[in-house]
Parts: C-alpha cells; structure tokens; sequence
C-alpha cells in the first residue's frame, strides 16, 4: 500500500483501475462521526463550558474550600484502594496462575463479584453491614466509630468497586507465562521472596502498572457506591464526582464545568500513560 | 552422585502416571527415560528434583533420603524443554541466578560470580551473549544458556527433560553430540527424557524405556535394541514385523529377514508391492502370498541390485532372526 504513495507510473495505473474503496471510507467515516458525536464534542463541551466564564471564575471554582475538600478526600480514597488493591491483586493473581488448589474458579468468580454488581448495590451493602440499623451498626455506634456516612465508608466502598482491576489484567498474563520459570528459579535455588521479587513482579511489570492506572482511573471517578454511602456532607464526605453532581444541581454549570474539567483531564492522563504501557508491554513481550 | 528411585508410584486424578518404578542410576552415568508421550517419563523426572511430590516410593540421593527434601535443597541442575529463561534478564544474570539468590553467607562476591559465569559461558561457548536477552537468542543457543544456568549451582545431578524437543533435526543432532562430549568432560550424573530412539541410543549410557507408567525395560543402547525385553520395546525400539503365528506372535526386523529370488527351506513367498530406495538402503513392502499380511523388509542397495526384483515379482522371506512373545504376554502387544 505504502509503495501507492512514491509516484511510480505503473503502481499509480494499477490504483487508478482498482474499484473505489468506498467500504473503507464509509466505515471510517461513521466511526469517526459516532467518535465525535458521543466523545470529542462532550469532552470539548467540558472544558468549553468551564472556561465560558474566564480563567478567574474558573480558578475560584477549584479554590473555593468545598471543591477543595472534594480533591482531597477522592486522592485519599485512591491513595488508599490503590495499593490496598495492589496486593491483593498480585498475591490472588499470584494464588491463582502459578498454584493448585481447591475453589480456584470459586475464587476468580467472586474478584469478579464488583464488576458484576451495580456499584449503587455495593454502596447499600456497606449501609446494611456498618449503617445505625445495619449488623455492626449497634457495636459501632457504641464505640463512637462513624463508617457510613463518614470517610471510612467512602474509602471502603472504593476499595470494593475497584478490587478487580489489578486481578484481572494479571491473571490471564500470568497463566500465558507459565510456571516453568518459577520452577526453574525454585530449583536454581530460590525462596518465595526472591521468586516474586526476581521472577514473577519483573515478568508482569508492564501488565501491573496497566491495571494500577486503570484502578486509579476508577477509583477517582467511582460515583455510583461512593454516592449511597456518602451522605453528601459538603466539605467532609463529598468526592470529586458527588461535588460537581451538587453543583450542577444548584445550577452553579461554570463551578461543576471547571471541577469536571479536572477528572476529564485525569481521564486524558489516564489514556496516555495507558497507550505508553501498551506499547512498551507489546515490544517487551515479543518473543 | 547416584540417584536411587524406589517403589514410585504418582497419580493425577484418576490418571496413573507412575506405577511402582523402582531404577537406580550409577555416579556419573547419562542414561535416556525413553518412552511415548503421556508414558511418565517427565512425571519421572519432575519427582526426582521434587517438583512434583510421589504419592508412594522414596528418592535417593547417595544412598540419603532426598524424598522430603525441598526442591532448593536437592542440588538438581534441571533443563527444560522450552529452555525457561528469565526472559527479562540478560544471558549474563540467567546464568548467575543460581549463585545471586543464595544466602549471603554462601554467595560468592562479584567479581567471583562473574569470573564463574563467564567460565561457564565459555564452556557452552557462547561468552559473547552476555549482554543479550533471551528472546534475541536461536532455539539452540538458549538450550546451551539454560544448561549453563543450570551447571552454575553447581548441581549434583543434571537432569533434562526434553532438551532437543523444540529444535530442529539439524541442530538436534549437532547439540545432542555436544552434550554427549560435555558429559564425558565433566561426568555429572545425568537423566534426559526423550521421545526420540535415536536420541536415546546415540546420546546415553543406559535406557530406559518407560510406557504406560511403568519400565518396561533398563539397559545399554545394544540390549535394548537388539534384546527387546517386550513387545512393546520391540515396537518403540526401530520397525519390526509382527507375525501372527500359532499361540503367540513372532517380531522380526525388516534387516534381519534374508531375501532370496528362489525358495529354501523355512522361506514364504512374498509378493513384492513397492520398493523404496533410500540412499543405501532399499526397503521392501511386500505381501505373503499365503496370508496378504503386510511385511516390511530391509536390505542393502548392493545386494537387493544383485536380487534384480521389481515390482510384482514373487521373492522368498526367511527371517534371519526373530522372537516369539506368547499371546498370554503381560504386555499386550499393539501392532503398528
């Protein structure tokens, strides 16, 4: 196809008689149209509509204390599930790819149990297990510990939503590899310390932080479990999504357009440290 | 070091993977697992460096009991079939794993640890690697790295499952009659698993062939080859005939049958079906005049020249040398 481009007569004879590819163009064009339509224009609308009012009313907007709090307490949310989720997502990978035992696909199923739950289901889990009325409720408010309603609720919830991402992208790399390099590392005289740390961490490297940036993706835009157990206390128990949704509800658009603008970005960031891993995991993983 | 495997038995589920194999292997010696696939010959090998636990029997290491002791304990250089390479690190730190996980009391400093890799890379003749990864290396080469990886530890027992399995037949050749040579340098003891008969024959001191789970046969490449304890090392071992004949089944070799253009005593006639030439040998498909069976003989060019037979010709069959296995044998007996 490349060779079309340099100006050969006879290739440019043989493209002039092929029939037009309209297939192509047609298929590119409309996924190009829906691309537009359902992405580039919400995301330009965004940014458009957090700057209408100029950059002053826009910087005010993330200053203001409220919003402020918002930014905080959704970094420590991921600050907290992200590597809380990372263990556990590399020993279950870990557990699962390179070992026998009992209830394995038990266990695959329920590190799949948050995608498959609606996230408002697994906010009201916590609201029923820790909420005044829920099982721990009485034992909690006894010793005046505040989960629901509270930051440890929004935390947990995070943590709970996000739990697979790490998993999941580790589980099917892992089982690719294969055991046959640990057991060479066993037999070269290794312990399981120097094994995950020498063999299997550096093996999956570029798989983990995919899945750590996914994780962290998620973490900081959850908003359907983080919502039910928030209680929406301004300044105290509102993440960054929970504050625009306040805000738009007062019709306060710049403020929300401009605290939007920030996970839009985030998104952006996301995708091309997401697009750099890939490439470096595929040229890593050649064979 | 000797290696002694006494009353092995392993199960996979339902699947009987090794079936109270009993084998001892002298210091020093190279000897072949010989066997099909799914016959036991890895499980084998796994159980002897403890990477896989036998349901019954006991491991030996010098006479010691090795049957409890960890894998990283036993001491085992082990090779695999697709080579196993850390493919993240270079052919330089592949090689010097063994010596960089060891405890630090025992780990040698580095400047030893480099002088000692370096060695070892000369010996498998690739010291200009070193600074390259695993996925820049021939099949060939990373089989000759994942050996020096393993001789690094300075194992007491080398053990190879495979290692010419995924190369091809020019560079099988060459690196089967390098390990022989390396083996008779060094003179670790050592335990290959093989699919191959020729691999076996040309490469080992003993044989061992193993089918179903369980030996069916130990020896030198001669007596397993030319004294086939069973049928079915009669089989697994080169071509053979089986003649059904009376009460049992008589196995012969395409060359040990004589050819002959006229009858002499003890011969059957046999019509000549299809003679292949290759290179200086010529085989004959033929079939009994009496029976139809299919026989396959074999002869030297010169001589079947000398036949002048072709196609369709009647020539006269007596075997040279044959065995007889009764029809009650303990092993039944699967016609090729």
């Amino acid at each position: 196809m490349a060779s079309i481009a340099s100006s050969a007569p006879l290739v440019r004879a043989t493209a002039r008689r092929r029939p037009v590819a309209w297939v192509p163009i047609v298929l590119v064009g409309v996924a190009l149209a829906y691309l537009s339509l359902f992405l580039f224009v919400p995301l330009f609308a965004v940014f458009f509509e957090a700057l209408r009012k100029g950059w002053g009313v826009y910087l005010a907007a993330i200053r203001e204390p409220d919003a402020w709090s918002a930014v905080k307490l959704t970094l420590l949310a991921a600050a907290i599930a992200v590597p809380l989720n990372l263990v556990f997502g590399v020993a279950a990978a870990w557990a699962i790819a390179k070992f026998d035992f009992g209830g394995k696909s038990l266990l695959i199923t329920l590190i799949d149990l948050p995608f498959s739950v609606s996230p408002v289901i697994s906010g009201l889990i916590y609201v029923l297990m820790f909420g005044l009325q829920g099982w721990f409720g009485p034992w909690l408010a006894e010793h005046e510990l505040k989960v629901v309603f509270a930051v440890p609720g929004i935390v947990l919830a995070t943590v709970f939503v996000t739990f697979p991402f790490v998993a999941r992208e580790l589980i099917p790399l892992m089982q690719a590899q294969g055991r046959e390099e640990e057991e060479a590392a066993v037999l070269l005289g290794a312990n399981a310390w120097q094994l995950l740390w020498r063999v299997t961490l550096p093996n999956v490297k570029w798989g983990l932080l995919y899945g750590v940036i996914l994780c962290n993706a998620r973490a900081m835009g959850e908003f359907g479990a983080v919502s039910v157990v928030s209680g929406h206390v301004r300044g105290y128990t509102n993440t960054l999504p929970l504050h625009i949704e306040i805000l738009y509800n007062e019709y306060n658009f710049a403020a929300a357009f401009a605290c939007a603008s920030l996970l839009a970005l985030l998104a952006l960031v996301t995708l091309v440290l997401k697009t750099a891993v890939e490439s470096r995991q595929a040229r890593e993983q050649r064979p | 070091m000797s290696i002694q495997v006494a009353g092995v038995s392993k199960h996979f589920g339902a699947f009987e993977a090794l079936h109270d194999v009993s084998l001892e292997i002298a210091p020093g010696e190279l000897v072949a697992l010989l066997g099909p696939s799914g016959s036991g010959k890895t499980t084998l090998l796994r159980v002897i460096a403890g990477l896989e636990v036998p349901d019954a029997g006991r491991i030996l290491f010098n006479g010691d009991d090795a049957t409890d002791r960890r894998v990283q304990e036993r001491e085992v250089g082990f090779v695999f079939q697709h080579y196993a390479l850390f493919r993240h690190m270079t052919i330089f730190e592949n090689v010097a794993f063994g010596l960089r996980v060891r405890p630090r009391a025992l780990r040698p400093g580095e400047p030893e640890i480099a002088r000692r890799v370096l060695r070892l890379l000369k010996l498998v003749q690739l010291d200009w690697l070193a600074d390259r990864y695993p996925h820049q290396l021939s099949g060939g080469q990373r089989q000759r790295i994942a050996l020096a990886r393993a001789l690094a530890i300075e194992p007491k027992v080398l053990l190879l499952d495979e290692p010419f399995g995924a190369l091809d037949a020019k560079v099988r050749k060459e690196l089967r009659r390098w390990l022989r040579r390396l083996h008779d340098e060094i003179h670790l003891t050592s335990v290959f698993v093989t699919h191959d008969q020729e691999e076996a024959l040309e490469v080992a001191d003993r044989v061992v062939v193993v089918n179903k789970g369980r030996i069916e046969q130990v020896g030198t490449p001669e007596e397993v080859y030319d004294h086939p304890a069973t049928p079915f090392v009669y089989e697994f071992l080169g071509n053979v005939n089986v003649i059904e004949s009376e009460g049992g089944r008589d196995y012969v070799r395409p060359h040990e049958i004589e050819v002959t253009a006229g009858p002499q005593s003890g011969s059957l006639a046999a019509l000549v079906d299809h003679a292949v030439k290759i290179g200086p040998v010529v085989r004959l498909e033929v079939s009994r005049r009496d029976t139809g069976e299919n026989l396959e003989v074999e002869l030297p060019r010169d001589r079947f020249d000398r036949l002048g037979v072709e196609t369709g010709a009647v020539v006269w069959l007596r075997p040279r040398r044959s065995r007889f296995f009764p029809q009650s044998a303990p092993h039944e007996a699967k016609i090729a």
